[in-house]
């Protein structure tokens, strides 16, 4: 009989190993990422102090209250997402509260929101289904290019 | 008496915690209802206050059963009563920082990261106060006891997991940073149902009377299973996140055959309890008995939901907060007042009448059943949002399902009624064995004195 001990054991370090791995590898580096300068670290300070989570999400994560922010800043196309994201943070409105934010705090949250639409799409738009039902997109790292049309 | 005291700590939190639940369901609904007090702060007392039901119910059973089922006593009762002052002071202080306003801004984990280092201590007083106290228990272990060793040793792992965007290099790459809380969310989350599902099968064992088959090949392969769950199973919630895609089909397969297990289990232990076992246990037979129906429909949901063809309809909607709520309240929170009811019936100096019970049975009933009319509304939301999306503004989307959000508002409101009467009765129980406990103490303390 295999010994239990033995058992936990191995899986304890393949929970290490793996998780190495998801820290360093797939997620490093995908294409059209921008760098996250000082005005978006400081608009991620402010997303989280104002706990925004509760009410929105990035990639599906957070809550229902208000709409998914991933692509918030792109999605209508040119900077329509940016006029009514600042609107919005400004003044409130339809369940989002106004917290006075000063014109500086609002363009550190607008370019957050812009850092983050730079990750990926969500939810996707170009994928490819597998016969069974797994999907691959076009910002996965392994997604080949020549299969996005 | 320690196990008691996390207990009734943890009714407190439950009802506090539901009723904030239903305040932040009517704010979903009409959001000036309560304005001044922000959705975010009663979404933050929500989740904090039911997530900490879940622990101090859990752990207060582990202090109950140890000294009374696997060792002669407690390494420290000292430690375990620190811990309790700890976790109550915490508790109070992350009240007071959601009610000021003051956020660390974490999904799940709203609170200052500050605050995170004296739960990180009371777990430390516990972890050592379990294996401490388990080192005198030479005998093999049954699967129960692996099942809160585990979920002890997870629980610090993937709780410092869920606190690494406090170093830079996850903070700023904003995949790394969605990923690593997906991974230390959903194994947290295995590490809590550890200690969960292993009370579920100390109770089933206890009522069934038949120790081997929780050393029973079976129950060890489920636990590992659970394990496997536990390391790979997050995976599921990044389908649609960018990020290698071969981690994410195998962990469903896995989540999936291990609730299908211990389903199967329970219900093979259901069968072959005595009528004499049923009728004495009564209450904390009914309690694992609707664990084990929302098991399988939970099954059912975690089914559909993880074919990833599903999932990228149903990510982000109600959908996957119905599959979150069935098992924290269906699942977790039916066995964890499975285990209060199995200590009310082993109390000493606490028997309930026929019609507590009676009204226990009720609260339950009402429950289940507004359990149902919840998640069946919140998955019509889910589904509203994400099958039939089309294009339309957010606020359209929403408008579209509100009827099935206020028929989830309002399950919300019976479930809170239901789960009350239920809670009210335990928490007069274990008061009045606490009481009648120090009584008792200071009787034979004052014979002792007199003789």
């Amino acid at each position: 009989m295999i010994n239990n001990r033995a058992i936990f054991f191995a899986l304890l370090i393949s929970y290490f190993i793996y998780t190495v791995y998801i820290f360093v590898d797939g997620t490093d580096s995908l294409p059209g990422m921008v760098a996250h300068n000082e005005e978006s670290k400081h608009g991620q300070e402010l997303f989280q102090k104002y706990n925004c989570i509760a009410c929105h999400q990035f990639y599906g994560l957070g809550g229902h209250m208000g709409p998914d922010l991933t692509n918030a800043m792109s999605y209508r196309g040119g900077n329509v997402g940016e006029l009514i994201a600042r609107a919005f943070l400004a003044n409130g409105g339809n369940g989002m509260p106004n917290y006075n934010l000063s014109e500086d705090e609002i363009s550190s949250l607008i370019a957050y929101l812009k850092f983050v639409d730079k990750t990926g799409t969500y939810p996707p738009k170009v994928y490819d289904m597998t016969w069974y039902g797994m999907i691959y997109q076009e910002d996965d790292p392994d997604w080949p290019s020549e299969d996005t049309e | 008496m320690i196990g008691l005291k996390f207990m009734k700590l943890g009714i407190i939190s439950l009802a506090i915690g539901m009723f904030f639940g239903v305040i932040g369901g009517f704010q979903f609904l009409f959001p000036e209802f309560l304005k001044e007090f922000l959705f975010t702060k009663t979404r933050a007392l929500h989740v904090s206050m039911v997530v900490s039901w879940i622990f101090l119910v859990a752990i207060g059973g582990i202090y109950y059963y140890l000294p009374r089922y696997a060792v002669n006593k407690l390494y420290s009762t000292k430690l375990a009563t620190w811990h309790y002052w700890l976790f109550l002071l915490t508790g109070i202080t992350v009240i007071a920082s959601y009610l000021s306003g003051k956020f660390g801004g974490r999904e799940y984990f709203a609170f200052p990261p500050i605050l995170s280092i004296p739960i990180f201590i009371s777990w430390i007083f516990f972890g050592f106060n379990f294996f401490k106290s388990m080192s005198l228990n030479l005998k093999p272990w049954p699967v129960y006891y692996w099942q809160w060793a585990t979920g002890i040793v997870y629980f610090f792992l993937t709780y410092t997991e869920a606190h690494l965007y406090l170093i830079p290099y996850f903070r700023e790459n904003m995949v790394r940073e969605i990923i690593v809380q997906w991974k230390s969310y959903g194994a947290l989350t295995g590490s809590w149902n550890m200690l969960v599902y292993g009370t579920a099968l100390f109770i089933a064992t206890k009522i069934g009377g038949n120790e081997k088959t929780a050393s029973s090949k079976m129950a060890f392969s489920l636990y590992f299973l659970g394990l496997f769950n536990l390391i790979f199973g997050w995976a599921h919630h990044t389908y649609l996140v960018p990020s290698d895609t071969w981690l994410r089909t195998f962990a469903y397969f896995v989540s999936m055959t291990e609730l299908y297990i211990f389903g199967k289990i329970i219900w093979d232990w259901r069968a072959s309890l005595s009528q004499y076992e049923i009728n004495r246990h009564n209450l904390a037979y009914r309690f694992l008995f609707s664990a084990d129906i929302w098991v399988f429909l939970n099954l059912g949901l975690a089914l559909i939901i993880s074919v990833p063809f599903f999932n990228f309809y149903t990510h982000g909607t109600h959908v996957i907060v119905a599959h979150a709520m069935g098992s924290t309240i269906g699942i977790n929170t039916m066995i964890l007042l499975a285990s209060i009811f199995y200590v009310i019936g082993n109390c000493k100096h606490v028997e309930l009448t026929d019609k507590q019970k009676k009204a226990v049975s009720h609260g339950l009933k009402l429950a289940n059943v507004s359990l149902a009319v919840f998640l069946i509304a919140l998955i019509i939301a889910g589904v509203g949002k994400g099958v039939f999306y089309t294009g339309e503004p957010y606020q359209v989307i929403m408008y579209n399902i509100r009827p099935f959000l206020m028929t989830f508002t309002l399950a919300g409101v019976t479930l809170m009624i239901g789960i009350w009467a239920i809670l009210w009765f335990a928490f007069k129980s274990l008061s009045q064995e606490i009481a009648k406990n120090h009584e008792s103490q200071e009787i034979n303390e004052a014979v002792n004195i007199k003789s």
